[in-house]
């Protein structure tokens, strides 16, 4: 007769505890509250406004939440045309975004400056800010953002935000 | 009182020295003294009855003497009467007296004109760049200005690179050569 230990199954608590690692348990909340601040610059604006719309739906990723303040949004989605002159504003707003913060280069614009080879446009956005993801369209449709979203919940899936931070704990107690 | 445009043109040319007067498919156009256009623009707003400024520009004649010229869009929005003023300007004295005073729509067109050509108007409230940014050290509708820009680098305030224009558009060249020649798809910057 083998007995059952009590520690090893309780019923009381039985598909109410969830065993994980912290890093996952952050990362899977972060990636599914992403809250854009829509730099909505040109047309593909529009095919943002589109996304969050009834017919795509952007709330299915929980990224629904558009936030025109900085200080309360997690991701930047740069959709449109970034002039010299809007360039530094859009520097400023991404400074002011909290960390963990993302960005979203959408459109061939604001991806790489597009057709506008002019003195006037900045050629692509990476050259001020750092970009996580590129969709490429001229404007991509909403289904391309919607790839591109995911792909970003992908890559917040693996990052080690915890790992990172220990690491620099236990430097700076050494140092 | 609203003139039509024959008794506008007379009576400007009563008051004030036009040096050339162009017809063509029914758009007049009057080469005027620049000292005077202030002058000539209260008289037509006031007296003659063009309500409406359309649009301040300029012309670079790139190479000629006079290198600038302004044009001023005036409208009569009850009658649609169009005249339209040009004046010369030198590369060497570029103010021009502000028309602000008569259109306050002229503001911004003034504005964007000092911003994309340097021509600078003299008791304008507030002759700042409207399109480029603060401290930008070019004009940018300058035919000896590349459309792919020159580098510009201002410390807190902007940078500029030049864009890549490799395959890209055509780029125009001030010169009488032909089309091909004078738009190649891309341009050295000198």
């Amino acid at each position: 007769m083998i007995a059952t230990s009590p520690v090893a199954y309780d019923s009381k608590i039985e598909g109410n505890i969830i065993i994980t690692r912290i890093d996952s348990a952050m990362n899977w909340m972060r990636k599914n509250s992403l809250w854009p601040m829509p730099m909505g610059l040109a047309c593909c604006g529009i095919e943002l406004m589109a996304a969050g719309a009834s017919r795509f739906d952007i709330a299915r990723f929980g990224a629904e939440v558009m936030r025109f303040s900085p200080r309360q949004s997690d991701v930047m989605i740069v959709a449109g045309t970034v002039t010299y002159k809007m360039a530094l504003v859009v520097k400023r707003i991404w400074d002011q975004m909290p960390e963990p913060k993302w960005c979203i280069a959408m459109g061939a614009c604001a991806s790489s400056g597009g057709m506008y080879r002019s003195y006037a446009v900045l050629q692509g956005i990476d050259q001020v800010l750092p970009v996580d993801v590129y969709i490429s369209g001229c404007p991509p449709r909403p289904e391309a953002l919607l790839e591109g979203l995911m792909r970003l919940q992908r890559k917040i899936e693996t990052e080690p935000a915890l790992l990172e931070q220990k690491k620099e704990l236990f430097a700076s107690l050494i140092g | 009182m609203i003139a039509s445009l024959a008794a506008s043109v007379s009576a400007i040319q009563a008051k004030f020295t036009v040096l050339k007067k162009v017809e063509f498919r029914g758009e007049t156009s009057l080469l005027v003294e620049r000292s005077q256009i202030q002058s000539i623009c209260q008289l037509c707003h006031d007296q003659l009855g063009f309500d409406v400024l359309l649009d301040i520009s300029a012309v670079d004649h790139f190479g000629d003497e006079p290198r600038f010229e302004v044009v001023y869009e005036l409208y009569q929005l009850s009658t649609g009467t169009h005249l339209r003023l040009k004046i010369r300007v030198s590369e060497d004295d570029l103010s021009v007296p502000s028309v602000v005073s008569v259109w306050p729509t002229a503001d911004w067109h003034e504005r964007e004109t000092f911003d994309m050509f340097g021509i600078i108007f003299s008791n304008h409230p507030d002759l700042r760049r409207i399109l480029m940014w603060e401290g930008y050290p070019f004009f940018p509708l300058r035919k000896d200005f590349p459309l792919a820009g020159r580098p510009s680098d201002l410390p807190d305030v902007a940078f500029s690179h030049v864009a890549p224009l490799t395959g890209g558009p055509f780029v125009s060249v001030p010169s009488s050569a032909t089309t091909q020649d004078r738009e190649p798809r891309s341009r050295e910057i000198e």
